[in-house]
């Protein structure tokens, strides 16, 4: 029983992981750098959309995913009962 | 000297002399307040430290002289190219919360190296762990004590050496006397001091540019003359009419600014200075979300850095261009003293032609003084610009020490403690920890006052180090049960290597030497650390699958830090 919860809990774990990466990912490695021109073509204010991801957005957007990971996390960890 | 107080008020000297006095007595007032009594206290801060501070701690260790004084004048000089390091200095923390804190937390040892041998069940890969640990340190140290000295020697009017010896001694007295504790605590007033001390002159700035007060969102308004024009568009255009890359553009290639970027932010995720603040929290769950709070912390100043480097940029240009040398203000003249702004009148009409070709080109401006001098550029008042010596000295300070801390814990718990005498007493190892502390400054100010010419360049050979070493360690030791010692010794050996060969080659012109035309796939030796690291975590694999598996205690390690629960106090 507890090798099969620890073992769904890990999944549950890896699968959040993932997608956070994904996100991490497209806002740093996508919309910063490989798709910057692209992207350059759009403005918010005085800022070109793509410098604006690479200088200001996607540090943003870092924070927010391990803010989120902490909240999804401690409810993971509540459902499995590993919050003692 | 009553004629010139009455006039000018106290003036910047004395500014500085004030809050540098007042910082300074703060840091050695909470050092002797928290001095740590056992190895614990002194390796970890006893385990117990709430994740507010330790976000507060962490946020100040991590942002070294690099990122108060050099970063944002790098961002100038090189436009959309200093992404590079705005992402990969804050994007690593995104992998250290969800890929390595809470497990290392979990396991509970004092130190990285500490977390190497006993997953890989072997002492040769202990060791292989510090001697990482050691290089990536000190490289990093030596960096600061730099820094240091750069300061007292502008603002204090001291010799350079002086400052490195005074910085010295401050370090000295606080990590050697408090341990962990002691420097937790310390970083938790220095992060204070510092984030203040950058904010302030950038929202001066900030407003008097663009009528903006918040600098993140000041650079992408228009400029406060009513004339309509966007900031970056003004500065584009001027770094156009110069001859320079337009600012927002760049002028590395895609391949190399992800390369670059990725290898950033894995080195950050495996340097264990930062690694080890995380064993200091009380539970697993704190680990993580001290992680936030620290980056949280970090990206104040990250997301400030590039409105300052736009500040800075067209503010510069404005003050220089075409303008007459005896007409310089008093800051151009003081900077140029201490060697950090040349001016050579190549075409003899006193005028100052600031270009991007560097036959005509009469003006030389080094990085590192885009933001101590921006706030004397901006005429901004004196108590400012002795607030930001004031918060340089803090980051630095910080830094320093804790890095001083992975030195001295990685030679008296790994190496004495773990390998050579593993019947040291507590007491024997505390005075160890504490000599090599003390060892560890000598050694950092002797390169502080004596930089060899590579450390500039061996900052990136740290992080290229961390990544190619540490980090696919780390991650395979959590997330694949079935890594073994002998794939992952070769792992990080093969990394290492190969990451010093390139940049050996690449940097000093060993083993031939090399280009820029001859550079692999096109990516800088900043950025081979990408390459390094890949080449671990395939190394690691293939050894793996032709040598036996690891033992089944070991696999049951690695099961329960998977679980949050029951994470026990750090212990030996």
């Amino acid at each position: 029983m507890t090798t099969n919860n620890a073992k769904a809990y890990w999944k549950e774990n890896i699968r959040y992981v993932l997608i956070l990466l994904c996100v991490w990912f497209t806002v740093s490695f996508g919309a910063g750098i490989l798709f910057k021109d692209a992207l350059n073509e759009f403005k918010i204010g005085g800022f070109k959309l793509g410098f604006w991801f690479a200088q200001q957005g996607s540090m943003y957007v870092f924070v927010i995913l391990i803010f989120v990971y902490v909240r999804l996390m401690n409810k993971l960890d509540k459902k499995y009962g590993y919050d003692a | 000297m009553m004629h010139s107080l009455l006039i000018e008020g106290i003036g910047v000297q004395n500014w500085t002399y004030i809050l540098v006095g007042i910082t300074f007595t703060i840091y050695i007032g909470i050092a002797i307040w928290s001095r740590a009594g056992s190895t614990k206290e002194f390796y970890v801060a006893g385990g117990g430290v709430s994740p507010l501070a330790n976000g507060m701690a962490t946020a100040a260790d991590w942002m070294s002289a690099a990122s108060f004084i050099s970063m944002a004048g790098i961002i100038s000089f090189n436009g959309y190219d200093g992404a590079v390091y705005l992402m990969g200095w804050t994007g690593g923390y995104v992998l250290l919360a969800l890929l390595l804190a809470p497990y290392l937390r979990k396991f509970g040892k004092f130190t990285v190296p500490d977390f190497i041998g006993d997953r890989y069940y072997s002492n040769t890969a202990r060791l292989v762990g510090v001697i990482c640990a050691l290089i990536v340190s000190f490289t990093y140290v030596a960096g600061q004590m730099r820094g240091v000295g750069l300061v007292f020697s502008r603002f204090l009017e001291v010799d350079i050496n002086t400052g490195v010896i005074i910085g010295m001694i401050i370090v000295l007295f606080y990590a050697v006397l408090g341990g962990m504790k002691g420097i937790t605590y310390t970083q938790v007033a220095q992060y204070c001091v510092l984030i203040f001390a950058f904010m302030v002159p950038a929202i001066f700035i900030s407003i008097q540019m663009t009528g903006n007060p918040i600098p993140q969102l000041g650079f992408g308004s228009e400029l406060a003359d009513g004339s309509g024009t966007y900031l970056l568009d003004k500065l584009d255009g001027l770094s156009a009419d110069l001859g320079f890359t337009e600012y927002t553009e760049g002028s590395k290639s895609m391949i190399d600014v992800f390369a670059i970027t990725l290898a950033l932010m894995v080195g950050t995720a495996g340097l264990p200075h930062v690694i080890v603040r995380f064993f200091t929290v009380k539970r697993v769950k704190d680990a993580r979300k001290s992680a936030g709070i620290a980056l949280l912390l970090i990206v104040i100043l990250y997301t400030t850095a590039p409105a300052v480097a736009v500040f800075a940029r067209t503010n510069m240009i404005e003050t220089v261009s075409n303008k007459s040398y005896a007409s310089m203000p008093e800051w151009f003249k003081k900077w140029e003293t201490t060697g950090l702004i040349t001016f050579t009148d190549k075409n003899g009409d006193g005028l100052i032609q600031y270009v991007a070709n560097e036959d005509n080109n009469e003006l030389v401006v080094d990085n590192d003084i885009m933001v101590l001098a921006n706030p004397e550029i901006a005429k901004l008042p004196d108590w400012v610009i002795a607030l930001v010596a004031a918060g340089a000295l803090a980051a630095a300070l910080s830094t320093a020490a804790g890095l001083l801390l992975v030195i001295s814990s990685s030679v008296s718990h790994d190496l004495i403690k773990k390998i050579i005498n593993p019947k040291i007493s507590e007491k024997g190892e505390l005075i160890a920890a504490r000599l090599a502390a003390v060892v560890a400054v000598c050694v950092a100010g002797y390169f502080g006052i004596n930089p060899p010419g590579f450390v500039a360049a061996t900052v990136a050979l740290a992080f290229g180090l961390a990544a190619a070493s540490f980090f696919p360690a780390i991650i395979l030791g959590v997330f694949y049960k079935k890594m073994n010692k002998e794939g992952a010794i070769s792992g990080m050996v093969i990394g290492i290597l190969s990451m010093l060969f390139y940049m050996t080659k690449f940097k000093f012109g060993w083993f031939g030497g090399g280009t820029k035309a001859d550079w692999w796939f096109g990516i800088s030796p900043e950025g081979f650390g990408t390459v390094a690291m890949i080449l671990n975590f395939v190394v690691s694999i293939v050894i793996m699958k032709f040598t036996p598996e690891p033992p089944i205690g070991v696999q049951e390690i690695v099961e329960n830090i998977r679980i949050p629960s029951g994470a026990g106090e750090a212990t030996h």
